[in-house]
């Protein structure tokens, strides 16, 4: 009995190692690269460090106090929402309204779907840079350089004619519409591939009970794609909030704090101004906002996806 | 019989994983200087072939992206044999105090200070530090410099006489007029690469010494002048002034230096701010361009134009590496006159040696003229803190655009000044 009893528990405990046996490379690699990472930039962010010396100063939460007076920062928050706002709608609605296209029997279909996927594979910095001398603003032996301003000119549009990305007025709204043009092959992607699950038996059967094309787009395509809006509306607000290399390659250090965004801010305190500390709580601020962004739209969804 | 052939290699592995590294005889350099990458490697073979010791030039670049990495080696404690340290004086003395770099003033003073005296003076005081610093760091030399600097102005000839200007002007009101003529015949003024807004600082800080001289700067950086003083409202208004008179080239607040330079280079403006590296830079892009070299116009005559200068670039020895030796005479090899002959006059950079200039091409030779004339915030006393430095030099780029005036700026800089002071008063 006795050896029985020891020998059950001996495999029991067998089968409990081996099970945390298998998960432990899962465990030490999340825990290496995902929890230390996380731990170690909010013990920062209480700190005050240049990011060299062997030493810091503890200041408690000083530094996400600053933050909350910080206007520099929620201007750059705004900018990025702005960002954000002009992806959500221009570049999402133009996504739509290619995968649509490519979802019907068209002619090179194909070719639509590499040409409309080519944006998002070029570099942020190769797209900033070809974009910088499209809307450069210098002249040479009276004509403009910058290919908007020298088409402009020939089509006789001169009041239009514009010093783009060195105007407030202009140069955020350039690069939300760079960083539009250069995402929206993504959408098109996601949606093209969320039009082609709509099972075809229902628009056959709506046409059978002699809806129209509008009304099958109402009441079919729209409800249907609507777990799929969502999650491209959740990886447009992530990846256009996160915008910076863009940022970076099209107007370099900033055009005053007109074109100021959360990360450029971050990368701002870390190397302009070497405050680690305050850049690391910039950083966890600025990752809370998007966690909150993200869970949000995913309850919303759910709620769709139960009506 | 298997299990143990396992068991045998599986520690042979382990062991040969945890043994020490053996010393090898190679000294990794890490840089950002793109110009300069195969000149390097030419005279990292040259030395292969004299002394059978490796050397690796690893380049990162841009200069940003190196600053990031170093910083980040710092902290893993990985940083090669020979790296440099850029930006301001601080980041270098927080490099010294951690232990990342060797003070190399033995080495230096050796055989009657014959390394020590081969090098320009003013290039040696960017790494130099002097009894009593304000840093307290141990007096001593860190660094070695591999050429020196200086930033100044160019104008581009052809154009200037396509102007009817013969002479390139010296003074402020002589450079407006200059530019007004300019902007008659079509062609565009001034060109800088103020989209890296360091360029902004450099320039307003030359105006800064010119109408106030240096110690009503370095009050102002102490906290016993306030931004508001006229002096300073003097230089806001420089660029006050080269906004109204239409002197700047379209879209210069944006700018990169890259640009800027190809700008100058393929005569799209007649006048250009920028550092003697320039001249490799405009030999590459318009062999043809016709230019000379002026230090910015004066504004008050009673006071000279300083320049930032000294030590264009510099490397230092990793204090913790374990072929320290092997680096410092790798440097020594580096900076003696024939190895600065061939940089010079492959990169067209201006030689850390001074028996190296005569042989020297002449435009170089004009902006090695200035070298009396350089300062550079590496060797002042006080260093501005750098929120001010940023609110100081976006308030400048807040005047180009027009959207603010200069004393609405001036008090801005002082509001974050008195913060700052409050700050570390605090603290």
């Amino acid at each position: 009995m006795t050896a029985n009893t020891r020998k059950i528990s001996f495999e029991g405990l067998r089968e409990l190692l081996g099970g945390y046996f298998f998960i432990l490379p899962a465990v030490l690699i999340f825990s290496v690269f995902y929890i230390y990472p996380f731990v170690q930039t909010f013990i920062l962010s209480l700190r005050e460090w240049n990011g060299i010396s062997l030493n810091s100063q503890f200041i408690g939460f000083d530094n996400f106090q600053e933050i909350l007076q910080d206007g520099v920062w929620w201007l750059s928050m705004w900018h990025a929402a702005y960002i954000t706002l002009i992806a959500l709608t221009f570049q999402n609605a133009l996504a739509f309204a290619l995968a649509l296209s490519c979802d019907r029997d068209i002619r090179l279909r194909k070719f639509y779907r590499v040409v409309f996927y080519l944006p998002p594979v070029l570099s942020e910095v190769v797209v900033g840079l070809i974009w910088q001398w499209i809307l450069y603003a210098g002249m040479q032996n009276g004509e403009h350089v910058g290919l908007l301003n020298y088409f402009l000119t020939k089509i006789h549009m001169n009041h239009l004619v514009h010093a783009w990305l060195s105007d407030p007025k202009t140069a955020l709204t350039c690069i939300a519409i760079v960083h539009s043009w250069k995402g929206f092959g993504w959408g098109f992607i996601i949606l093209l591939a969320g039009l082609q699950t709509i099972d075809r038996q229902l628009y056959e059967a709506a046409r059978v009970d002699g809806a129209g094309s509008f009304s099958i787009f109402k009441n079919v395509t729209i409800p249907m794609m609507i777990p799929v809006f969502v999650m491209v509306m959740i990886l447009t607000i992530l990846g256009s909030m996160q915008v910076f290399v863009l940022v970076l390659s099209m107007v370099g250090q900033g055009l005053v704090y007109h074109t100021e965004v959360p990360v450029t801010r971050i990368l701002a305190s870390m190397t302009g101004t070497s405050r680690f500390g305050y850049a690391c709580a910039l950083g966890i601020v600025f990752g809370l906002i998007l966690m909150v962004f993200s869970f949000t739209l995913n309850k919303i969804s759910r709620k769709f996806k139960q009506e | 019989m298997k299990k143990m052939f396992f068991v045998v290699l599986s520690f042979l592995f382990f062991a040969l994983g945890c043994s020490s590294a053996k010393q090898s005889n190679t000294v990794t350099v890490w840089h950002w200087m793109t110009d300069r990458q195969d000149a390097f490697v030419k005279l990292a073979q040259q030395y292969k072939k004299q002394t059978g010791i490796d050397v690796v030039f690893e380049l990162y670049a841009p200069s940003d992206i190196y600053s990031r990495k170093i910083i980040a080696a710092a902290q893993a404690r990985v940083l090669p044999e020979i790296f440099g340290v850029l930006g301001e004086k601080k980041k270098l003395v927080s490099f010294i105090e951690s232990g990342f770099i060797a003070d190399l003033t033995q080495e230096f003073q050796k055989d009657d200070a014959a390394w020590e005296k081969s090098l320009f003076e003013k290039a040696l005081d960017v790494n130099r530090f002097e009894v009593d610093n304000i840093y307290k760091i141990k007096p001593g030399l860190y660094g070695v410099p591999i050429d020196v600097t200086n930033i100044q102005m160019l104008y581009n000839q052809d154009l200037l006489a396509k102007a009817g200007i013969k002479v390139f002007p010296t003074t402020f009101d002589e450079f407006l007029n200059a530019i007004a003529a300019l902007n008659r015949v079509g062609i565009s003024g001034f060109v800088s690469g103020w989209g890296e807004i360091w360029m902004i600082d450099c320039f307003a800080s030359n105006y800064a010494f010119n109408v106030m001289g240096e110690d009503k700067v370095m009050a102002t950086y102490r906290g016993e002048v306030p931004y508001t003083d006229e002096d300073w409202i003097k230089v806001f208004n420089v660029f006050k002034t080269l906004r109204d008179k239409k002197v700047l080239i379209e879209g210069i607040v944006t700018k990169g230096n890259k640009y800027a330079e190809q700008d100058f280079a393929l005569e799209r403006a007649a006048f250009a701010f920028n550092g003697s590296w320039c001249v490799n830079v405009y030999d590459k892009m318009n062999s043809a361009l016709r230019y000379g070299v002026m230090l910015p116009p004066r504004i008050n005559p009673e006071r000279p134009m300083l320049i930032w200068g000294g030590a264009g670039s510099s490397f230092v020895v990793n204090d913790i590496s374990r072929n320290k030796k092997l680096a410092v005479d790798f440097l020594k090899w580096l900076t003696a006159k024939e190895q600065q002959v061939f940089l010079a006059q492959e990169t067209k950079n201006l030689p850390a040696n001074k028996e190296a200039l005569p042989l020297i091409p002449k435009v170089l030779a004009d902006f090695a003229s200035a070298m009396d004339l350089t300062t550079h915030p590496s060797i002042w006393k006080y260093n501005e803190d750098p929120l001010v430095v940023e609110a100081f030099d976006k308030g400048i780029q807040a005047i180009l655009i027009g959207e603010a005036e200069p004393a609405k700026i001036a008090a801005e800089v002082q509001k974050v000044k008195q913060q700052e002071m409050e700050r570390q008063k605090k603290r």
